[in-house]
């Protein structure tokens, strides 16, 4: 009877995949997948998966019950309300929900965008070592002799050989009784990566644009972490001076006041310097805001930053515009007056409104650095 | 047999099956060859996701279900304790990890099944031999998948699947209505003639006029002859008969269609085969073959989960058993008969007692000639819908809650009988091929009080079109209005009618 289950379930599991991919779009705009994430894995929701039948509606159907109560008596409650604003069929109930690893996910983000791989610039596998006791052997120095272990053996040595003495319970271990506690190496990978997220959080920047870079990050981190092995993020949030935060802090901060966005450029610099030597590190900045800086002499000042330290430094420098009701959204066309359109060495991108976010990660990615 | 490991019963655990099978022989039950295999959660999820036939077709379906099942045995929201499938011989798996006094109740339990399965009517048309019949199904899907490619045929299956209710669960009863030939249905009965008496009637009635009401009748039978002549409820197999479809197409739709007819019976005996079983492994365990002192407690809890009811739901093992008791005791009692029924005098009906000691057989009766449907219909009664605090609940649309909206006996009874009418599914039957004489397909959905699931009778309509190749309609009431809804292959269109 061997049954075949390992293949239907492979044959299920490769259509939630394609739905998956084929909602990709959706679920990146609507950020659906995000604060659902466990620890390695995002949990799905999709439309049910299921074969349509001449069927009666089961929401909202009375039927037969048993048990204790007055008429009006509440049985139980309806169906979750179709979500606000989400294209709901009022499937609440009925929705299936699977789970994918960030792993799965990103390479389906790669596949649906056709996403290169990304060439190491850094030194390759530089790992760390870990020693973890979890072993025992018979040999060892004393140091790490495993007394309860050791006890043991000597224990039932002496209740085999009878030379156990109920009254005078002393037990002396020889030799063969020893046991030591012995070590594995594993290898550890260090980071050799690092994203520097900057966003700019003046008072032009509202709820709504804060929510798309957060969109866009999370994409943005979830391609990149696959293609390290360990990946290490720094926060700057910026109004007229900058500040290294968590990442909490960088998305929930609201600050008011003007744009300095060299003064981002400037702490990030140092960061760099100071943590991440650009010889062994890959390192990828992304800047978001809505393109207002203060004034001509800051952007020039910026254009220099770039130029001079910031670009060589860095595999990546990504600048995500993100259109806001003030913002006046300069500064992305300074930046192309000043590196041409399609500049090699800055990719810039404008994120009007959440659809746009996937072609933005796109152009992010695209070029496989 | 099973990967891995031995799934025969343990030599106690077949001590204890014979012996309890010796026991339900005794007290009258009638079962096949019992074979049990013992299992592991994986492999029981595994076979109950296979509804039960660990040889089937290969399909993503099983995987969703197994995916289903494994989640809700890791969370603990349900636990699969056994699985037993109709088939001679009645195959039963049983959970490895059962506690000894589980895997007793548990087998008492199959053979309540077993009984049930060989004894009552409306299994008495299923293939016994069920398990070939599935692994030769496995076989021809694979087959079919060399020969035509995986994703045409499980998109095939898929559509199939979409019209697996579409079937008549009484056809398998019917026998065949006797030949009449087309010219048979045909030939006309005598003309209508103008009243006269008999001397006068070549002149009331001369023949030229008889000619011209003959040419009328037989032109009026040309013009009503419909096809199908009669609405045909076993839509399945009016596809297969009639449309167009190629070979490997007729033969999965065929397939689908007997795996339908083989599992309809199951759906219509739920609360019967459910209650029959639980009756005779309660009664197994507390009398027939009573578990010890110190078992008796685990039993207890065991059986409380098996009868435990939610308040929305209908649990199918408790009125299926409370039922049959309460008939039993009736019966026993002799409160039945002409006399108890216009009895009106609740102190005298609940003394009622002429020791008639017909409750047994009753039951058995029961079981044989019964389904849910008519179970209730006959034998739930006032007295019972009060004694099981049954009530009927409806959706309250403004506090997005249900609540119990009555306890009236008649109305209770009604709503339970309505909601298993056609094993739950809704009646629909095919009322024309050949829609404005066009070759479109027209479907009439008997309103019964419920509108059909809209977005999903869409897509089921688009799958009918896939069978039938031409356009589709379904008649059926929608919020109140009779409409009709239509699927030309690329659009969908509903019109009121």
């Amino acid at each position: 009877m061997a049954m075949h289950m390992e293949s239907d379930l492979n044959r299920f599991r490769k259509i939630v995949r394609g739905k998956v991919k084929k909602e990709l779009r959706r679920f990146i705009s609507s950020g659906d997948l995000i604060g659902r994430q466990g620890k390695k894995t995002v949990t799905i929701p999709l439309p049910r998966i299921d074969i349509p039948h001449f069927q009666f509606g089961s929401g909202e159907q009375g039927g037969v019950g048993q048990g204790e109560g007055e008429v009006g008596d509440s049985v139980g409650q309806g169906d979750p309300q179709p979500g606000q604003g989400e294209a709901g069929e009022g499937e609440g109930k009925h929705s299936l929900e699977v789970d994918v690893t960030l792993e799965e996910l990103a390479q389906i983000l790669g596949e649906e965008l056709q996403l290169p791989n990304i060439e190491n610039k850094g030194k390759k596998n530089i790992e760390d070592k870990q020693y973890k006791y979890t072993g025992v052997l018979r040999q060892g120095p004393e140091s790490l002799k495993h007394f309860k272990r050791t006890y043991k053996e000597a224990l039932k040595r002496a209740i085999s050989t009878g030379s156990y003495d109920l009254d005078n319970p002393i037990i002396i271990p020889i030799k063969e009784d020893k046991r030591f506690r012995s070590y594995k190496v594993t290898n550890l990978p260090v980071a050799n990566a690092v994203i520097v997220y900057m966003m700019d959080v003046s008072g032009s920047m509202g709820d709504e644009q804060k929510e798309i870079v957060r969109l866009t990050s999370f994409w943005l981190d979830t391609w990149l972490s696959t293609q390290y092995e360990g990946l290490e993020r720094r926060y700057i949030i910026h109004d007229a001076t900058a500040r290294e935060v968590d990442q909490n802090t960088f998305y929930r901060t609201k600050e008011s006041g003007g744009t300095l966005i060299s003064s981002a450029y400037r702490l990030a610099l140092k960061l760099i310097e100071d943590h991440y030597p650009a010889s062994e590190w890959n390192i990828y900045l992304f800047h978001f805001s809505d393109g207002d800086n203060w004034s001509g002499n800051d952007t020039a000042e910026c254009m220099k930053l770039l130029e001079t330290t910031l670009l060589p430094a860095s595999n990546l420098f990504c600048y995500g515009q993100v259109e806001s009701r003030y913002g006046s959204g300069q500064f992305l066309r300074d930046l192309q007056k000043h590196f041409g359109e399609n500049s090699n060495k800055i990719t810039l991108a404008q994120i009007k409104d959440r659809e746009a976010i996937v072609d933005a990660i796109k152009v992010f990615l695209g070029k496989g650095k | 047999m099973m990967k891995g490991y031995n799934t025969q019963l343990t030599p106690e655990l077949q001590e204890i099956a014979d012996r309890l099978g010796a026991v339900a022989k005794d007290a009258g039950l009638d079962i096949f060859d019992t074979v049990f295999e013992l299992v592991d959660y994986k492999q029981l999820n595994e076979i109950a996701a296979y509804g039960g036939f660990p040889t089937r077709y290969p399909h993503w379906r099983w995987g969703m279900e197994y995916e289903r099942l494994s989640k809700s045995y890791t969370y603990g929201l349900s636990i699969i304790y056994e699985m037993v499938i109709n088939n001679d011989p009645c195959y039963a798996y049983l959970l490895r990890a059962n506690d000894l006094v589980y895997q007793k109740t548990v087998i008492a339990h199959v053979y309540g099944h077993c009984d049930f399965f060989k004894n009552n009517y409306w299994f008495s048309k299923t293939n016994r031999k069920m398990l070939n019949q599935m692994a030769n199904h496995a076989t021809v899907v694979r087959k079919l998948v060399n020969e035509v490619g995986q994703d045409e045929i499980e998109t095939f299956i898929d559509t199939c699947l979409s019209l697996e209710n579409l079937i008549d669960i009484h056809s398998p009863f019917k026998t065949a209505p006797k030949a009449r030939s087309t010219e048979d249905a045909m030939r006309p009965n005598d003309p209508p003639k103008l009243r006269s008496k008999n001397y006068m009637d070549k002149y009331v009635n001369p023949a030229e006029f008889m000619a011209q009401q003959q040419q009328k009748q037989v032109e009026n039978a040309q013009k009503t002859q419909t096809f199908p002549s009669s609405p045909e409820r076993d839509i399945l197999k009016f596809l297969l008969d009639h449309a167009p479809m190629a070979n490997w197409e007729k033969r999965i739709l065929n397939m689908i269609r007997d795996e339908s007819y083989y599992f309809a019976p199951q759906a219509q005996t739920k609360i019967m085969n459910e209650g029959w079983a639980t009756y005779w492994h309660s009664k197994m365990m507390t009398q027939l073959a009573p578990l010890s002192g110190s078992e008796i407690v685990d039993y207890c809890d065991h059986y409380a989960g098996v009868v435990a009811s939610q308040p929305g739901g209908l649990n199918p093992y408790k009125l299926g058993v409370e039922l049959l008791r309460h008939v039993e005791r009736r019966w026993d009692r002799g409160q039945f008969g002409l006399e108890y029924l216009h009895c009106d005098d609740p102190k005298v009906r609940a003394a009622w007692d002429t020791k008639a000691g017909l409750g047994k057989q009753k039951l058995f009766e029961i079981r044989k000639f019964h389904n849910d449907i008519t179970f209730l219909d006959e034998f739930l009664d006032e007295d019972f819908c009060h004694q099981t605090k049954m009530f009927i609940y409806d959706f309250d649309r403004r506090n997005n809650e249900y609540v119990i909206s009555s306890r009236d006996f008649k109305a209770i009874k009604k709503s339970l009988l309505s909601q298993l009418t056609n094993f739950g599914q809704p009646i629909m039957k095919v009322i024309d091929g050949n829609f404005k004489n066009r070759g479109e397909l027209l479907i009439s959905h008997l309103h019964e009080g419920t509108d059909l699931k809209h977005n999903t009778a869409l897509e089921t309509l688009k799958n009918l079109y896939r069978v039938w190749k031409r356009p589709v309609h379904v008649e059926t009431i929608i919020e109140d209005v009779k409409r009709r809804i239509s699927y030309d292959g690329t659009n969908h269109q509903i019109e009121k009618i």
